[in-house]
């Protein structure tokens, strides 16, 4: 079950469907890293809201997708981790230290446009 | 006490999704609700993992617990893979030999309310651990 992947502007979207295999994941991040060239794109939303469960190589996973991404030249956000994942991640001892977060896809949008727009303004 | 346990083989990663989900089933059926469903289906995850990183191939077992009258869930794994050589080693946090964050087994423990291991190199490890109703 391969993650669709959307193009919208300069960002990418990745929408998590439930219960998504290693594999899928690992696929999810190199297709990222590959169309982040291709399409010139400048930031990536990844939203996890539909997952019940993020584990901890679900975790590491969207930290290497975080770094990887951020090596080709693209920023990430993690949005939508549900309350009860935040909350089972915590006791597992699992983070997403350096990687940003939103609450919605939206307010992650919207980040990665702060963030596009201050690189710019310093940039000029 | 461990009537009507469900088994779920475990040999590929899209075993483990399959795993957590038969889990979270059986926890709701049990009566665990919310984020305890989550951390349930979270332990399994990391376990049933373990099985298909270290040892390859393996089954985790699913069942009511009766303690006295305090109802919870029984997760049981077991494979024949390589053992263990260390295992105070292998619960402690960060420590891995599998590429990974190696917070697989000692993360499970703080998920869970039991956590028993029992491994013999050579022969496989079995992983029992539960978690009671509040």
């Amino acid at each position: 079950m391969a993650i669709p992947i959307l193009k919208q502007g300069d960002v990418l979207i990745a929408s998590l469907q439930a219960d998504p295999t290693d594999n899928d994941l690992i696929q999810l991040r190199d297709e990222l890293a590959e169309r982040i060239g291709r399409l010139r794109s400048i930031g990536v939303v990844i939203d996890v809201s539909a997952l019940d469960v993020l584990d901890s190589f679900a975790t590491r996973t969207l930290r290497g997708i975080a770094q990887t991404t951020r090596l080709r030249g693209a920023d990430t956000v993690i949005v939508g981790v549900q309350p009860e994942v935040a909350f089972s991640m915590v006791q597992l001892g699992l983070t997403l230290d350096g990687i940003a977060t939103a609450l919605d896809l939206e307010e992650g949008c919207a980040r990665l446009r702060q963030r596009v727009d201050d690189e710019a303004s310093r940039g000029s | 006490m461990a009537a009507d346990a469900t088994h779920v083989a475990i040999a590929h990663d899209s075993d483990i999704v399959e795993a957590r989900r038969k889990g979270r089933e059986l926890a709701q059926r049990i009566g665990f609700a919310g984020s305890e469903l989550t951390i349930i289906a979270t332990a399994i995850s990391e376990i049933a993992r373990n099985i298909v990183v270290y040892a390859d191939r393996g089954e985790i077992s699913l069942s009511e617990a009766d303690n006295g009258g305090r109802r919870g869930i029984v997760v049981v794994a077991r494979d024949e893979g390589p053992g263990i050589p260390d295992i105070e080693r292998a619960m402690r946090d960060g420590y891995s030999t599998g590429n990974s964050l190696g917070l697989g087994l000692p993360g499970a423990r703080r998920l869970m309310d039991d956590f028993e291991i029992m491994s013999t190199v050579g022969q496989g490890t079995i992983v029992t651990m539960r978690k009671w109703k509040r």
